[in-house]
């Protein structure tokens, strides 16, 4: 497992030091670094100067309460919404990056990812290739040896010919992450991806990508909602509460009675599991009790 | 393209003989060595007149499917965006200006189709900043019913021009060889260009962002689509009149018999749109023979209840 190193500074404190690292971010500095980012919708403030720091292989988890900006931080680090202070992306300026360029080097997820129901699950992942195919050009026969074997990976090899429209959810879900790997990009943005999935299927999906990861030594930056399987994953957790970082570090550290019952307002509970990680527990009763 | 013309033909001959009407469109054979007489009738009006009705369906139908793509809207047509209204109201303006230029109507036409759209698609842009597809439809509803409202009142005031504006507006591909010269540069590029886009627009199909995120500039893509697509469609509307329909029927055809993807839809479109209307314009000339049906009437006709059943369709699989 990777973790961060012991004793490593704060995500906040060591945001401000990737500026100068010109490297491919594959070595030592952060692969995705924010800093100062702020982002406003209309009069709101939906982020308000957070920082962030992602290093190479580590899967980071951003919880917080609904309304908190998880999805708007995941849209700013792709480059979906305009936003103020500075992103980097393996090290270089993330405005600076060509479309394609930034989509050969982060794969993103959104919350309710919209598969074009007559689609085939094939050609759906296929679209991962965009970043690697000509504007106006064909995928070539190397891009369709890679989808396959993305679909060969996830099991859906059996699913390839089946139209979007037809997958139950956890298909649906696999098709969205093989589209991304399809991508080969070394990050993984993933908003939310156990939305609207079961237990066994939100085990899996999230296996599925702690598997990937340690495979392809991928990063990958989560939303989740529910904290014990964000803790469960995680290698580190950012806390985000009125589009402010509450609190970052390893998942014992974030996960506390008292920052827990602060920022949602709820009674909790919360002891390690058998692995040590923090197990959250809600108590009857309410955030009185 | 000719694959189209031929296929449609084909189709035609059959029906040509259960009609007994007159023998119009077994070109295929007149082509290969029978009847010397007629020969010069045929290819000075009836082979260039089933070759624009190809070439106006392939166009209509293929930006149908341009258009559909980028505003992701399964009712989206060529005549969305304010393109119909423009053409119909200079040509109108012409027609009742110049009595006589035939010439003229074409080319104001098509200025008119293309100024339409532009005009909507910059009120679209100011109205909305982010460009979205919703406000770009609206400021196209907007513009056509402005336009449409200038034509009226133009019209009402020449009442005497009434039947040339009128039977313009219903559609016409019997303009012969001159017209086929016209519009075929046009097509050409237009066409080319959609068919080139078809991954492209696969790819927006995901949405803007996902788009985005794969590394497209949406709002690239979604401009260059839609000039295209409104350069076939002020070509065809320039050579043809106003032709409903055909930009939603055939797409959707095409879609329920190929699959959602554009790089299928946009060509079966092109080929399907050729046939239909080739088909459609023997309709118009054979119902009420010797007499002929304006070819818009015969395309709304099947148009508009395939419309109602299209979004019967999609309200009951809407997500």
């Amino acid at each position: 497992m990777t973790r961060p190193t012991p004793g490593g500074p704060s995500p906040a404190a060591s945001g401000s030091a990737t500026h100068e690292t010109p490297a491919d971010g594959s070595a030592a500095g952060p692969v995705i670094g924010a800093a100062a980012v702020s982002v406003r919708l209309g009069e709101r403030r939906v982020l308000d100067r957070v920082d962030l720091s992602v290093r190479p292989g580590e899967w980071l988890a951003v919880v917080g309460p609904n309304g908190a900006g998880k999805s708007t931080l995941l849209k700013a680090v792709m480059g979906l919404l305009a936003h103020d202070g500075e992103i980097t992306l393996g090290g270089r300026p993330a405005g600076a990056l060509r479309p394609r360029d930034r989509a050969r080097l982060v794969a993103y997820a959104p919350q309710t990812p919209a598969l074009p129901p007559d689609m085939t699950v094939f050609d759906y992942a296929l679209l991962g290739r965009t970043p690697y195919i000509p504007y106006l050009g064909r995928e070539s026969h190397r891009d369709r040896e890679i989808t396959a074997s993305v679909l060969d990976r996830l099991d859906l090899t059996g699913l390839a010919a089946r139209r979007a429209g037809e997958l139950s959810g956890g298909e649906r879900q696999r098709a969205v992450l093989a589209r991304a790997l399809a991508q080969q990009a070394p990050v993984l943005l993933l908003d939310e991806p156990t939305t609207a999935l079961d237990l066994g299927h939100q085990q899996q999906v999230l296996e599925l990508v702690d598997r990937l990861r340690l495979a392809d030594g991928l990063t990958v930056v989560t939303t989740l909602h529910d904290l014990t399987l964000a803790g469960q994953y995680a290698d580190t957790l950012l806390l985000l509460a009125d589009g402010r970082v509450a609190a970052a570090g390893r998942p014992a550290e974030v996960l506390t009675e008292d920052l827990v019952g602060r920022h949602f307002g709820a009674g909790v509970k919360v002891q390690p599991g058998p692995d040590g990680r923090p197990v959250v527990h809600l108590v009857r009763g309410g955030p009185t009790a | 393209m000719i694959a189209g013309l031929l296929g449609g033909a084909a189709d035609i001959s059959p029906g040509q003989v259960v009609l007994q009407a007159l023998d119009w469109l077994p070109l295929v054979d007149l082509h290969s060595g029978l009847a010397p007489v007629e020969q010069g009738l045929l290819y000075e009006i009836r082979l260039p007149r089933v070759l624009l009705a190809a070439v106006v369906g392939g166009l209509l139908a293929v930006a149908g499917a341009g258009y559909q793509g980028v505003f992701r809207n399964p009712l989206a047509d060529p005549y969305l965006l304010g393109a119909a209204a423009g053409a119909g109201l200079t040509a109108t303006v012409v027609i009742v200006l110049v009595p006589a230029g035939v010439v003229a109507v074409p080319v104001a036409a098509f200025a008119g189709a293309f100024g339409g759209v532009l005009l909507a698609y910059a009120l679209g842009n100011t109205a909305g900043r982010s460009g979205g597809t919703a406000t770009l439809v609206l400021a196209g509803v907007a513009v056509t019913s402005f336009l449409t409202a200038i034509q009226s009142f133009i019209q009402q005031f020449k009442v005497e021009e009434l039947q040339r504006i009128y039977s313009w507006i219903m559609g016409d591909v019997s303009g012969g060889w001159e017209q086929v010269r016209l519009v075929l540069p046009y097509a050409a590029v237009s066409s080319v260009l959609l068919l080139l886009h078809g991954r492209m627009l696969d790819v927006l199909s995901v949405g803007d962002e996902e788009a985005t995120s794969l590394g497209v500039r949406a709002g690239r893509v979604r401009l260059a689509v839609l000039l295209a697509a409104s350069l076939a469609t002020a070509a065809a509307v320039a050579v043809s009149g106003l032709i409903g329909f055909v930009g939603i029927v055939i797409p959707h055809v095409a879609r329920r018999l190929a699959g959602g993807s554009y790089r299928i839809v946009l060509p079966l479109s092109l080929l399907g749109g050729a046939a239909f209307l080739v088909l459609a314009d023997v309709v118009a000339r054979t119902v009420i023979a010797p007499a002929e049906l304006p070819i818009g009437v015969v395309t709304m006709f099947v148009g508009a209840p395939f419309f109602v059943g299209v979004l019967r369709m999609t309200r009951r699989s809407a997500p």
